[in-house]
């Protein structure tokens, strides 16, 4: 599994009801029903994971988060779910409103657009980075929200979002370590835990 | 036909209920018969049944074949049979035809008790409710406790969504395909200018043409070419006839006149229509239709009528539907979230409009068995 989804697994409490957005084939929300016993509900847009995830036993909802999600009851869930998606949305503010609004806890997950390779990407070459985790043209690509680790932080302070926890993550011991001392220049990946 | 896929050669079978039915109206049925068929075999536990709905016009003969001649299987055959998403090599699927119709189980055609007279235009008037609880009858007669699913598109969806409030013990599953919770002013208008089309046709005779030995052709051709044109896109009839030309041409030297494809294609499809259905039975459903209200015993609120449900639900539908479309589900399918059920929603890309529910559309039957698949797992 992703680095980020066995980081956000060990956050969710047990049978707790989780709403996870954007859930691809399933598999996370499998896992967690196997692992945390939760009752889980994806929001998915693409037809062929969606049918993976229908096999998988897993309820899902075709449904692009874009277009709102009014149709989900205020705190209906424990802990609303969105890994790598954030930076796909037109709209990632009122989403991130839209998920404390129906789940007591969000987590987030994103790709750190700060990351050193990035930096050097943009800073050396003076073009969009291109990479094995942002494989996509500026031209063609679905990711047209960046942000990094400390422009996510400012915008949790501004709409008064509560940091519960944060977890930045990276392959490999020694960046690892790095990313520890210096998040926002090591850390390919960022998760937050969120709350009102 | 394909063997391998196909149900084969099905009988239908028919049974009597000698206990009165009361009726949704206030009216009842001292009895009725019911005729249905029924494809794959019951397990020992009675668990892997699943009940098929029809829609308006619809009935028990939904796969399979009732003679080695016959060109057509039944209505469904494309979702019904080994291999295929409601899959008779794991279910026991059985597929009514419902009061009120005209394929055999009692109806405007049939002989009233009382009166020891053809029904006529004063079968009672039945409804969604009525028609689940004369489901349930047969269901019990079946042996069958609790369904593993209900199954029905359009009309058909709204009879499983009303099995799941009206006796929420007796299903596990609720599959709901191109549905609504009640009709709008659209789908009620189309529906009363093809009962209008009937009851204008002199030979209607207030709905004693059997008596009089004759049949409303005309009215019920008419009134099924309106219905049939809610049940196509404007895409779909683009791409099936455009502005084809079946006889005679715009060229000044030719004399015979225009006839577009279209037309003769809804000339077709209108009389071989009125030749097989009854004109009182198509007053009838579209009035069942036209009727149904989800909601109406609970103020209005559908997340309150679904509260009662405790079937888990798989809601679909289809882009180019304009009948029952998208909206119509995602209502059904918020209520439901709303109502904190089980519930999943598929929309499948489909050009052929509110029909695509017959259609053997890729994407729609991948959908239909991952979903049964777990339906099967669940009442092995």
């Amino acid at each position: 599994m992703r680095l980020d989804l066995t980081q956000i697994q060990k956050w969710i409490p047990k049978g707790a009801r989780v709403l996870d957005l954007g859930c691809g084939d399933g598999e996370f929300l499998a896992t967690l029903r196997h692992e945390r016993r939760v009752s889980g509900l994806g929001l998915e847009i693409d037809p062929h994971n969606i049918t993976l995830a229908l096999q998988k036993g897993i309820d899902v909802i075709e449904q692009n988060m874009d277009r709102g999600l009014d149709n989900f009851p205020s705190q209906s869930f424990d802990v609303v779910v969105m890994a790598h998606a954030l930076q796909v949305l037109h709209y990632p503010d009122t989403v991130l409103e839209d998920m404390l609004r129906i789940g007591a806890e969000g987590i987030v997950t994103f790709p750190n657009f700060a990351h050193w390779r990035c930096r050097v990407h943009l800073g050396t070459r003076g073009r969009m980075p291109v990479s094995k985790f942002l494989p996509h043209s500026w031209y063609d690509t679905p990711n047209i929200h960046f942000c990094t680790v400390k422009d996510f932080e400012a915008l949790c302070k501004q709409r008064g979002f509560r940091i519960q926890k944060r977890a930045l993550v990276t392959e490999g011991i020694l960046t690892r370590l790095l990313a520890k001392l210096w998040p926002n220049l090591f850390a390919t990946t960022a998760i937050f835990k969120i709350s009102r | 036909m394909d063997a391998a896929q196909s149900v084969g050669i099905v009988t239908p079978q028919q049974v009597e209920f000698e206990d009165p039915l009361h009726l949704a109206s206030g009216e009842i049925l001292p009895s009725f018969t019911l005729v249905y068929e029924t494809y794959g075999t019951l397990n020992q536990a009675k668990s892997n049944a699943i009940l098929i709905c029809h829609a308006l016009s619809g009935h028990h003969h939904a796969a399979g074949y009732h003679h080695e001649d016959e060109t057509k299987p039944g209505w469904w055959d494309s979702c019904i049979g080994p291999g295929k998403p409601i899959d008779t090599n794991r279910f026991f699927v059985v597929s009514l035809n419902n009061l009120g119709g005209c394929h055999g189980s009692t109806g405007p055609r049939s002989i009233n008790p009382s009166t020891g007279a053809l029904w006529g235009p004063d079968f009672p008037q039945v409804q969604v409710s009525d028609w689940v609880a004369s489901q349930s009858r047969l269901a019990d007669y079946l042996g069958i406790s609790t369904w593993a699913a209900v199954i029905g598109g359009s009309l058909g969806g709204m009879q499983a969504m009303q099995w799941s409030i009206q006796y929420p013990d007796r299903l596990k599953y609720c599959l709901v395909i191109a549905s609504a919770m009640d009709l709008s002013a659209q789908n009620i208008a189309f529906n009363e200018i093809a009962r209008q089309a009937i009851l204008s046709d002199t030979h209607f005779h207030e709905g004693r043409y059997l008596e009089h030995e004759t049949n409303p052709s005309q009215g019920l051709a008419l009134a099924r070419m309106v219905g049939h044109v809610t049940y196509l896109s404007d895409d779909a009839m683009a791409s099936k006839f455009g502005r084809d030309l079946r006889r005679g041409s715009f060229d000044k030297s030719v004399t015979e006149q225009v006839e577009f494809q279209v037309e003769s294609y809804l000339k077709y499809q209108g009389s071989q229509f009125s030749t097989s259905f009854d004109a009182n039975t198509y007053i009838l459903m579209t009035k069942a239709l036209d009727y149904f209200d989800l909601a109406a015993d609970f103020e209005g609120d559908s997340v309150e009528a679904f509260k009662q449900a405790k079937a888990k639900f798989l809601v679909v539908s289809f882009s180019t539907d304009w009948r029952f479309s998208p909206r119509r589900s995602r209502e059904i399918t918020d209520s439901l979230i709303s109502a904190g059920r089980s519930v999943s929603y598929a929309e499948i890309e489909a050009k052929e409009g509110h029909d695509a529910f017959l259609m053997p559309i890729p994407r729609y039957l991948d959908v239909l068995s991952a979903y049964l698949g777990r339906v099967a797992e669940a009442c092995a």
